[in-house]
């Protein structure tokens, strides 16, 4: 069986086919769905398809999201790096003007690949598209990056939680920037055991990362934390790919983040009744919102 | 216990802006409009819990809306789908209820009518990342998630007629993943739902339906 419950057994089964983290998780699926292996691409290639047209969408078009508490930061992210030289540089500018746009999708109820969730949208498209554009990379190589994020969420999603209601918003956009950790790092030609390390710090970064939504809704702070969980993602991948590693192995740091996850207050879980929902603005907000 | 699968992790693919309060609130609905056998002529849904506080904001109403239109949760035309209720002549209201506590937060209540003036009550909940439950249907408490393909008999309680069903699939190679049943009381309505690993075809439903103690049989399949 090519399946996996665990980053150690993801790794041993890497190391005994001499295959990369997408390559197994590509025969993992079809094995667990029954469909073939190009069935299961071109599902993928049309998630990445709609993950490509929601960045396009947020830079080209006018969008009124449904709480109005944002719109239009995609664009002058990408106004202000075209105009002045980029504080972090232009690739890392594009991860973020990227990944702010696709939450602007999804709060005017645009199409959206869930990744893992409608709220951390954003993570891995800005990641990957950003550094597509850098270094030339094709479109199946980004396809196999979402193989390796889907991995890494995948063992998130089995071994802890990527809900915002159960663990915060460390399990959305925490586990995000863990799976754009690990696909960047393959992509830029690191090894498996690379790929989980960058995972690893990815996670430690963002542990105990609170889900705190304004009037309850995906709007903020959950877009300025995508730019956030993208970046955090190519830094984590810069520092694996230079041999720099979280002494905690990956699978520990999966356990650690639920547990923190189940032990921050409910006020913090996605109630909007903590953090910056709370806050004197955030609850003006919120009442001007539903008046 | 089903397998994860990579797009349960990258997806659903979705019209936002939220997995449980859009994506799973529409797939409630799209399996209730196939538990309707006519023309739904107007629905009523009844909002709970975060639901009721929060569906403005998540385009809630609209999701529900257009889940008993037939969309997809990929729709675009989910952001619409007030107009296009309108166009197909579906009359809709929306109401919430605070009061009730103990239910799940993200439940709805769903009444529809179809054109004869045949009723179907539906509760649902929707349970995160796009998934939701299936958990009342008219009297009956169940539990249905739309992820293999689901038969759903109406029938009345007594003997042979589940024999009679489960025969019936034997004919067609089908094989049962998982199998319940229930009744309002003895000699009664009872449903018979069964999952399956195969696609089921209309003439098996057809079939299944000749029975004289057999009220009706469709398929649910997300």
């Amino acid at each position: 069986m090519m399946n996996f419950n665990t980053g150690a057994a993801l790794l041993a089964l890497c190391e005994e086919h001499k295959a990369a983290i997408s390559e197994i998780m590509i025969r993992r699926e079809t094995e667990v769905s029954g469909c073939g292996r190009e069935a299961i691409w071109e599902r993928m290639a049309h998630s990445f398809d709609i993950m490509k047209g929601a960045v396009k969408k947020a830079l080209e078009e006018n969008l009124e999201t449904v709480g109005g508490l944002i719109g239009g930061e995609a664009k002058a992210v990408s106004r202000h790096s075209r105009n002045h030289k980029p504080v972090c540089g232009s690739m890392m500018a594009k991860a973020v003007a990227y990944s702010l746009g696709v939450p602007e999708v999804n709060a005017s109820m645009g199409l959206i690949v869930a990744a893992p969730t409608a709220g951390s949208s954003g993570v891995l498209p800005g990641a990957l598209l950003a550094v597509q554009e850098e270094f030339g990379l094709t479109d199946e190589q980004l396809i196999l990056g979402l193989f390796n994020a889907g991995a890494v969420g995948y063992l998130f999603m089995r071994n802890a939680t990527v809900a915002g209601a159960e663990g915060g918003c460390q399990a959305e956009i925490g586990v995000a920037s863990a799976m754009a950790a690990s696909a960047v790092t393959e992509l830029m030609g690191g090894t498996p055991e690379q790929c989980l390390h960058a995972s690893s710090l990815a996670t430690a970064n963002l542990l105990g990362l609170v889900c705190d939504p304004i009037a309850g809704l995906v709007e903020t702070p959950c877009q300025p934390r995508n730019a956030m969980g993208a970046s955090n993602a190519l830094v984590c991948a810069e520092m694996a790919l230079s041999g720099v590693i979280n002494p905690i192995p990956f699978d520990e740091m999966v356990t650690a983040l639920y547990r923190v996850g189940r032990s921050l207050p409910i006020e913090l879980r996605e109630t909007a009744k903590g953090g910056c929902a709370a806050t004197p603005t955030g609850c003006q907000l919120c009442h001007e919102i539903f008046r | 216990m089903k397998e994860i699968s990579i797009f349960d992790v990258i997806g659903p693919n979705m019209i936002g802006p939220s997995s449980s309060h859009t994506a799973g609130a529409l797939k409630i609905a799209l399996m209730a409009r196939k538990l309707a056998t006519e023309k739904i002529q107007s629905v009523r849904f009844v909002l709970y819990g975060s639901f009721a506080k929060t569906y403005k904001g998540h385009g809630t109403d609209r999701a529900l809306l257009g889940g008993i239109l037939g969309f997809s949760t990929e729709d675009a035309r989910i952001k619409d789908s007030f107009r296009y209720a309108e166009e197909s002549g579906i009359c809709y209201s929306f109401e919430t209820d605070d009061a009730n506590r103990d239910l799940h937060p993200n439940t709805v209540d769903i009444y529809l009518t179809e054109a004869s003036g045949k009723t179907v009550f539906v509760r649902g909940v929707s349970t995160g990342g796009g998934d939701c439950r299936i958990e009342r249907i008219d009297n009956i408490d169940v539990d249905l998630t739309g992820d293999l393909t689901t038969l759903l008999i109406k029938q009345r309680d007594t003997f042979g007629v589940v024999a009679y069903i489960t025969k019936c699939l034997s004919e067609y190679e089908i094989n049962i993943a998982f199998m319940r049943l229930y009744r309002e009381s003895k000699g009664e309505n009872a449903y018979t739902i069964i999952e399956t690993d195969n696609d089921i075809p209309p003439e098996l439903v057809g079939q299944i339906k000749q029975h004289h103690e057999i009220y009706e049989a469709m398929v649910i399949k997300l």
